[in-house]
């Protein structure tokens, strides 16, 4: 593959045809904040600011969407840059409600690392802002729009990894907003509350719902884990706070799923501490009712039945029907159960379903 | 025993079969989305919710997409307009020659605001950004007749036309 | 033959001209002269202020602001006499001369019209009248004697820049998409004509649509097209009707579709009506509308050329760009670039409205300054008022002071002044033009209008405008001009698409050469040309007031008071300000007061 040598500050940087100004930056080691791009998504040039300086091309290009060239001349931070940059980030805060206190989102909003790293206090241009609803009409995302910036990443996730489609930007210029079909609540449009959205939002306008409150992001302990639903194998994260799952995310480095997952893998996990989860064996009595006892009794019970019915009818009259929710290590522990010790080959598997 | 209509003539509502017929012009054809939006606004005076699901239907699109279009271009509206839509240059050459004050009188005349439509769904106001008639400065579209050189007087005059 | 040319433009059809000639052709047929005397409908003289407008060949009779009684008359007199009806003829501005002859009129006589030529002269619903005036003659010539290579030679040899904006060399452009490898490329024009105070393009293709077919059959031919679409702005309807009419004729009579002229080319052409959004007419933007979708800018590069309409190589020009194409080819490109200056070549159209006396269209060669245009063609300013500002370019353009009247009309020194051709708007503006309103009107026009795709232009039109307004209003602090210069440089520096990049320059040239008035707004709370508003009081001299009454009168607020033949006084606190008061009294006694003077009222 050819490759192409440009400068970027000072620095030689070799990379393959095709790559963009942002990525070779990237490589040397050079960071550029960017807002709406997303290596996963398609790359709309938008948010600007990621401009760069690149010697003998007009103004001032958005490095995202320029594709290195042989001989270019970069420049990621010089004080034209710099002040470009800063004033776009001061338009952001204009339109931007300054509740950082309370944000779910703060700790790991772009905007508001971006606006430390720049050194941008304040929003310098007083005037209107949106004043939208808060969108709470479903169990699982609450989305402010008051807080978009509009990097658009919500709606290129729905559309080109969930396939969905269900937002689109609607209107324009100033009023220009992400908006369902006639702009109705989330809640009532055809959203099927994958979060993909969440996954990728950079500020706090799309948060989920039930990790609202629940803790600040560095009080958070990321587990990587599989979620446990299907056969798929997606990879989560547990968001854990004093040893209790208060959240599930998802990550890019998600090698089955990238940040999609499903309605369920994503805020299903409300069992996990559920007051009904079932943490003790519960023996029934010939009332109905059922009692608790402990594992020895328990155990000891079941396989006096499972041994009487194998002897009355043969292994066959006997079956084992696994669950997805359990590891791989308990299924195959299922398995040897049914193959070894009742003899039947009569398993299966929900996630077969 | 059967009740339904089987026997009679089947209920069509003319303007779905216009639509239709709208639908199989374009059928196959890229890009087709404005000019069907344009044809579906030309039948119905607006565009309905409904109208818009079907053309997403009929286009394989998602609805989200037909939307984003229709609030994007002034030309689209989501509410019924009235029989006559007044469009007010508030061009250049417009603007120094006093469109405003021509603004000011249709507003004060049919009590709407830039935008509105009177209740008796008779007029639509619309500022729009020029007519390209800046020799006639200022002006004004009612429907596709343009008028030209308006002082307050001639603009009560015109509405009186269209009574 | 005699023929009567009555124009059929929208400026002239909203003045009244298809009743005029109704009445024309029930006259001619009443007086048995129908057989003799050809009517023809024609498009846009580019003269609308004087509609409508009636010409009488042969003789080269300009009858102006026609209306239908004078119908008899020119029957009468002209038709049956070939004498001249006097009442009808354009008076010069100033000398007030009568001037019969459509050519010796000052307004006519310094253009060098080629792109116009047709325009007002022959029915743009008739093709044999195109095809009589050397019409498809372009297209012969490239298509028979030419390979695609000599043809884009020749475009690149005219000097031919894009009439649309930025001024990019058209024939480069063709090479660019020629070279681009495909085995599908499209023609585009541009007619998203959008810039308030610029009407060319109508009039182009109200009065002369087969020109621009022309200059499409030949772009295709030289860029190895066979499909091309013309986007027009909704609010053209006229100049939609007529490019329906002519796309007709041509596809019945072999200009248009398979075979063209029996040379095996085959073009076809569609017409994309617009749907109201101003940002359509940047070139990515009008492909992605043609797409079917909203009209946002993409990044470029890839320019259409290599990436156009459905991926595929596109060349787009605008509406005159393509007008001035078959010319070129009829008389060659070398012909062309003898008009105009060394990197600016052939004409440009100028749409000039405003303060000016003679509104309209003027076609002038490159390089003509400034003054001549507005002075010479144009006639000076109303009214007696004192020059002082000409906005052009549109709302990318920018404000130039006397000081810079005798610059040479080219795509360079306007770009140096600060401004662009841009489309050709020209809009004069006097001493009672405000520059901070007038930087404000262009920004509200483009907050309006921005896609809101990229944060520069969206978040930062609505921020300039703020400003703006609350200088205009008075509430400005001296930190706003330096805050407005700051937020513009950077909205220029990076915006994704030329809407957004060249919307601060109207704020950016006011600034460079008007900024005496912002500072008097904020300093002084004193608009100069007494324009805002917030910053001027209507106050009665009452020495030269005599009592007429007739602006308490004609008050709507009722904020005069003072009984007859004593001296009236206005309500401040009532006064809406709309002027009405001031153009009712006949002492000259209203004036409007602004900044220290306003306190001789203050109770």
């Amino acid at each position: 593959m050819s490759t192409v040598t440009l400068t970027i500050d000072g620095i030689k940087v070799t990379v393959p045809e095709g790559t963009t100004v942002l990525e070779a930056a990237r490589q040397a080691g050079i960071a550029i904040p960017t807002l709406c791009h997303d290596p996963e998504l398609s790359a709309p040039g938008a948010c600007r600011l990621c401009v760069v300086e690149i010697q003998n091309m007009r103004n001032l290009p958005a490095s995202c969407v320029t594709t290195a060239a042989e001989g270019m001349v970069v420049s990621t931070c010089s004080e034209t840059v710099v002040e470009a940059r800063r004033t776009i980030l001061e338009l952001l805060l204009a339109n931007h409600p300054e509740d950082c206190l309370t944000c779910a989102k703060s700790g790991e909003c772009a905007l508001q690392d971006y606006a430390y790293q720049y050194g941008v206090r304040k929003a310098g241009f007083a005037g209107e802002r949106h004043d939208y609803p808060l969108d709470e009409s479903n169990p699982f995302i609450v989305r402010d729009l008051n807080k978009c910036i509009l990097c658009g990443k919500c709606v290129r996730a729905c559309d080109e990894i969930q396939g969905r489609t269900v937002i689109n930007f609607a209107f324009r210029g100033f009023a220009t907003k992400v908006a369902t079909p006639m702009d109705l609540p989330l809640g009532e449009s055809d959203c099927v509350f994958c979060g993909s959205c969440i996954s990728v939002c950079p500020v706090g306008a799309l948060t989920p719902k039930q990790m609202l409150g629940t803790g600040r992001v560095w009080e958070m302990r990321k587990v990587r884990t599989i979620c446990p639903y299907c056969g798929t194998g997606c990879t989560i994260e547990l968001n854990v706070k004093d040893g209790k799952v208060v959240g599930i995310t998802s990550t890019p480095e998600g090698t089955v799923n990238g940040r999609a997952l499903c309605v369920k893998g994503r805020f299903g996990y409300n069992f996990i501490h559920h007051p009904d989860r079932l943490t003790a064996p519960l023996i029934k009595q010939p009332d109905g009712s059922f009692r608790e006892a402990d594992w020895d009794e328990a155990i000891a019970l079941v396989a006096e039945k499972f041994g009487a019915i194998k002897t009355a009818h043969g292994s066959d009259a006997l079956a084992v029907m696994a669950s997805a929710r359990c590891t791989n290590e308990d299924n195959f522990l299922a398995n040897k159960l049914a193959r070894a010790v009742f003899g039947t080959n009569n398993i299966d598997h929900c996630a077969r379903l | 025993m059967c009740q339904c209509c089987c026997s009679a003539e089947p209920v069509v509502d003319p303007k779905a079969q216009k639509l239709a017929g709208v639908f199989s012009k374009y059928r196959g054809e890229k890009g087709a989305l404005i000019p069907v939006l344009q044809a579906a606004q030309e039948i119905y005076g607006y565009l309905p919710k409904e109208v818009l699901e079907s053309i997403a239907r009929e286009l394989k699109m998602p609805l989200s997409k037909v939307y984003g279009v229709v609030t994007f271009y002034a030309q689209f509206h989501l509410k019924p307009r009235g029989r006559y839509v007044i469009r007010v240059c508030q061009g250049t050459a417009c603007h120094v020659r006093g469109a405003s004050q021509i603004m000011e009188a249709l507003q004060e005349k049919l009590a709407i605001k830039d935008g509105e439509t009177t209740t008796d769904l008779k007029f639509t106001l619309e500022s729009v950004a020029c007519l390209g008639a800046c020799g006639l400065a200022p002006v004004m579209m009612v429907n596709d007749e343009t008028h030209g050189r308006l002082t307050k007087d001639v603009v009560l005059k015109i509405l009186e036309q269209y009574e | 033959m005699r023929r009567v040319l009555i124009c059929a433009g929208t400026g002239c059809v909203a003045s009244g001209s298809r009743k005029v000639t109704a009445r024309l052709k029930e006259e001619l047929d009443r007086q048995g002269l129908a057989e003799q005397i050809k009517v023809v409908n024609t498009g846009c003289h580019g003269f609308c202020e004087q509609g409508p407008i009636v010409i009488v060949e042969p003789g080269d009779i300009f009858y102006c602001q026609v209306q239908e009684k004078d119908v008899p008359d020119i029957v009468a007199k002209t038709l049956a006499n070939g004498e001249v009806v006097d009442r009808l003829l354009f008076k010069e501005p100033g000398s007030g001369q009568a001037v019969t002859r459509y050519h010796d009129i000052h307004f006519y006589a310094k253009q060098q019209r080629l792109v116009l030529k047709n325009c007002g002269h022959i029915d743009p619903e008739n093709l044999d009248e195109y095809l009589a005036v050397e019409g498809y003659e372009g297209l012969k010539r490239a298509l028979t004697t030419m390979t695609r290579e000599q043809v884009i030679e020749e475009v690149k040899l005219s000097g031919l820049r894009g009439r649309g904006g930025a001024g990019f060399p058209t024939g480069v452009k063709w090479e660019f998409a020629y070279n681009s490898p495909g085995d599908k490329k499209y023609v585009v024009c541009n007619a998203d004509e959008g810039d308030p105070g610029a009407f060319m393009d109508r009039s182009i293709l109200e009065g002369d649509p087969h020109a621009v077919i022309e200059g499409m059959l030949i772009c295709g031919y030289a860029i190895g097209a066979d499909e091309g679409y013309i986007y027009v702005r909704a609010e053209y309807p006229l100049a939609t009707h007529r490019l329906r009419v002519a796309i007709a004729q041509a596809t019945d009579r072999g200009y248009l579709g398979e075979n063209i002229l029996g040379t095996g080319f085959n073009f076809k052409l569609k017409i994309k009506e617009g749907a109201g959004a101003f940002v359509c007419g940047e070139e990515t933007a009008l492909l992605t509308s043609i797409e079917g979708n909203r009209g946002m800018p993409r990044v470029r590069p890839p320019f259409p050329a290599v990436k156009g309409i459905w991926e595929k190589p596109t060349n787009i020009n605008n509406v005159e760009t393509f007008a001035n194409v078959p010319v070129i080819l009829r008389k060659g490109g070398s012909w062309y670039a003898s008009i105009g200056t060394e990197r600016s070549k052939g004409t440009k159209v100028f749409a000039l409205t405003g303060k000016i006396i003679n509104t309209g269209l003027a076609e002038v060669p490159m390089g003509i300054t400034m003054r001549e245009i507005i002075f010479d063609i144009g006639g000076g300013i109303q009214k007696g008022k004192e020059f002082k500002a000409v906005q052009i370019g549109g709302p990318s353009g920018g404000c130039l002071p006397k000081e810079l009247l005798d610059l040479p009309v080219d795509y360079d020194s306007l770009t140096q002044a600060g401004a662009m051709m841009g489309s050709g708007g020209l809009v004069v503006m006097d001493e009672t033009t405000c520059m901070v309103d007038v930087a404000r009107f262009f920004l509200n026009f483009t907050q309006k209008e921005s896609c809101g795709k990229c944060t520069p232009c969206r978040e930062g039109t609505k921020r300039m405008l703020e400003i703006l307004t609350r200088i205009t209003e008075g509430k400005g602090e001296m930190t706003d001009i330096e805050r407005l210069e700051r937020l513009a440089k950077v909205v220029k520096n990076t915006a994704l698409c030329g809407l957004g990049q060249t919307a601060p320059n109207p704020i950016l040239t006011t600034l460079r050469y008007f900024r005496d008035e912002y500072e008097a707004h904020i300093n002084e709370a004193s608009c100069p040309a007494r324009v805002c508003k917030e910053l001027i009081t209507y106050w009665i001299h009452q020495e030269k007031c005599n009592g007429c009454t007739r602006c308490a009168r004609s008050c709507a607020s009722s904020a005069i008071a003072g009984a007859a033949k004593q001296p009236h006084s206005i309500d401040p606190a009532k006064c809406s300000k709309c002027g009405v008061c001031i153009e009712k009294c006949r002492q000259g006694a209203i004036v409007k007061l602004t900044g220290k003077e306003r306190q001789l009222v203050k109770h």
